[in-house]
């Protein structure tokens, strides 16, 4: 197996800056406000993510899930508050958003691979045409990456002529070519039938595993449970509870969370 | 060769089927000519409306508003014409207002010559399809691919570069075939100012020699080869651009 995470160690060691920075948080959210026209979607998220942790976002459908997950990687803009990443002050309006978003790979419920090049070239896109980095380097990487979700075999297959878990896993890989120390997962196999649920999962424990801070929005509960270090409950913009696994699934403090939770399946 | 060429002289003798474009090397040699023309004026205008088409669809999708506005502009000017207006209008009133070249021998003559500007328009008016044919195939593009390049720190140029377009393409190749099949057709037009292209040279001969009918054959089998090898070659491009799972039917895996 390879060790991603002594890979981006090692690679880091030329410039300094790249360097996680051990002593403080990944992901710092500080009253997130953000508004679709008069829909008020987060009203005043703070949240707080340790470096290698992994947190799962639940909540309803509609709660600004997917908007948090967005304005961390500056996808959307938000209207007041701070978010740093990685000491990165994502809400400034002179955000450098290439170095934000080598740092931050993101993954979508409906895999979103390019569909005209194969499932290596879609690995070795943006290390190439992005970092302008060294197409046999990127190659020899792109490939160790396909062997380790083990799709190696449909190395030179077409996002089309692939199963939805096959592509799922080949977008996490797509990600980690930029080699992020943040990966963010949005309901990444809400399109996904139970099997290929579970090898997108075991894909995801894995990075978890090399120290990749990961932050999930998801219904897998049973994921949830096991492998989160945090669980953060969403309704309605803000985040009503927050705290480990065993605490929100077991002993919930808000009526909120008890009754979300009341609605799920395990 | 020169057995092909007098097998026209006898089915003229035999039959009364007067080719002389074939059996006439005085007007082979014009009727060739012609046809180089229109070839050269159906390749430059090709490419330049491509490249106009592409040009514009950029503007209109960036941020600048000005531009828009004058892409918007010219699109509606050249699409709503019609093309022998254009030419005319180009050729004599805006050709007349461009400085002339001095002669070495005295003289002037005009800075753009007939064929410049039989070039200069077929290239406007098709761009002016062009520009809303890819204008359509980049507004097809899905935003969640859009914004998964961007979440892979793709900025615009690069974005454009990798993955709009050549999604866009495939997805506009089949209208813009049309369009290119169109304006190969419509270079006739360069007849009007007197570009010595296919038509042009036609008539020329058909006046020498009377023979109309079998020169109108020779134009439209003429018309028909050029434009279904154009055809062909494009057919030919859309299938080895296509992926499963993207746009027409009988995708192969
Ligand atoms: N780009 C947008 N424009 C307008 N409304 C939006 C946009 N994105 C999200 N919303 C609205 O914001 C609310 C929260 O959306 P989202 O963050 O996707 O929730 P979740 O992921 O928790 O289901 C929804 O009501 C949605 O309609
Ligand atoms: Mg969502």
């Amino acid at each position: 197996m390879l060790d991603l995470a002594a890979d981006r160690h090692a690679a880091a060691v030329p410039s300094p800056g790249l360097l996680p920075r051990t002593d403080s948080p990944a992901v710092v959210l500080t009253d997130v406000r953000k508004s679709f026209g008069a829909s008020r979607v987060l009203n005043g998220v703070s949240l707080s993510i340790p470096r290698g942790n992994v947190t799962c976002v639940i909540g309803p459908s509609g709660s600004g899930k997917s908007t948090l997950l967005r304005c961390i990687n500056a996808l959307t803009p938000v209207d007041s508050g701070s978010v740093l990443v990685d000491g990165i002050a994502v809400h400034d309006p002179a955000l450098d958003k290439l170095a934000l978003r080598r740092r931050v790979g993101m993954v979508f419920q409906q895999y979103n691979l390019f569909p005209h090049k194969t499932a290596l070239e879609n690995v070795m896109m943006a290390p190439i045409h992005v970092l302008g980095e060294d197409r046999e380097e990127v190659e020899a990487r792109a490939v160790a990456l396909l062997s380790r979700i083990r799709l190696l075999d449909k190395a030179h297959s077409y996002p089309g002529a692939l199963s939805g878990g096959q592509q799922q896993r080949v977008a996490i890989a797509r990600s980690l070519a930029m080699r992020p120390t943040i990966m963010l997962f949005d309901e990444v196999t809400a399109a996904l039938d139970p099997v290929m649920v579970k090898e997108v999962l075991a894909t995801v424990r894995d990075l978890a595993d090399d120290g990749i801070t990961c932050i999930l929005v998801t219904h897998e509960m049973g994921f949830a449970r096991d492998v989160a270090d945090q669980v953060c409950f969403t309704d309605q913009g803000i985040v009503v509870e927050e705290g480990p696994p065993e605490k929100i699934f077991t002993n919930p403090d808000d009526p909120r969370t008890r009754d979300f939770l009341g609605h799920v399946r395990f | 060769m020169t057995g092909v060429w007098d097998w026209f002289l006898w089915l003229y003798e035999a039959h009364g089927i007067n080719l002389p474009v074939f059996y006439d090397s005085y007007d082979r040699q014009r009727f060739f000519a012609g046809l180089l023309t229109t070839l050269e004026l159906s390749v430059c205008s090709v490419v330049a409306s491509v490249a106009i088409g592409l040009v514009g669809a950029w503007a209109l999708g960036s941020g600048s508003v000005v531009a828009r506005r004058l892409v918007q502009g010219y699109v509606h000017a050249f699409r709503n014409t019609p093309p022998l207006i254009q030419l005319s209008f180009l050729y004599f009133a805006v050709g007349n207002l461009l400085p002339r070249l001095e002669m070495a021998g005295g003289g002037s003559r005009p800075l753009l010559d007939g064929f410049a500007w039989a070039v200069v328009t077929l290239s406007l008016f098709g761009g002016a399809f062009n520009v809303e044919i890819f204008r359509s195939g980049i507004e097809a593009v899905p935003a969640s691919t859009v914004e998964a390049a961007e979440a892979l720190g793709f900025n615009r140029w690069r974005l454009h570069r990798h993955v709009v377009l050549p999604l866009a393409l495939r997805i506009c190749l089949p209208a813009l075939s049309n369009n290119l099949v169109n304006l190969v057709k419509t270079s006739t037009l360069a007849y009007a100012i007197g570009v010595p292209e296919l038509l042009y040279v036609s008539a020329q001969v058909w006046a020498d020699a009377m023979n109309v009918r079998e020169m109108m054959n020779v134009l439209l089998v003429t018309y028909v080869g050029m434009v279904g090898l154009l055809s062909f070659g494009l057919r030919r491009l859309e299938a080895a651009l296509r992926v499963p799972g993207l746009g027409t039917v009988g995708g192969q895996p």
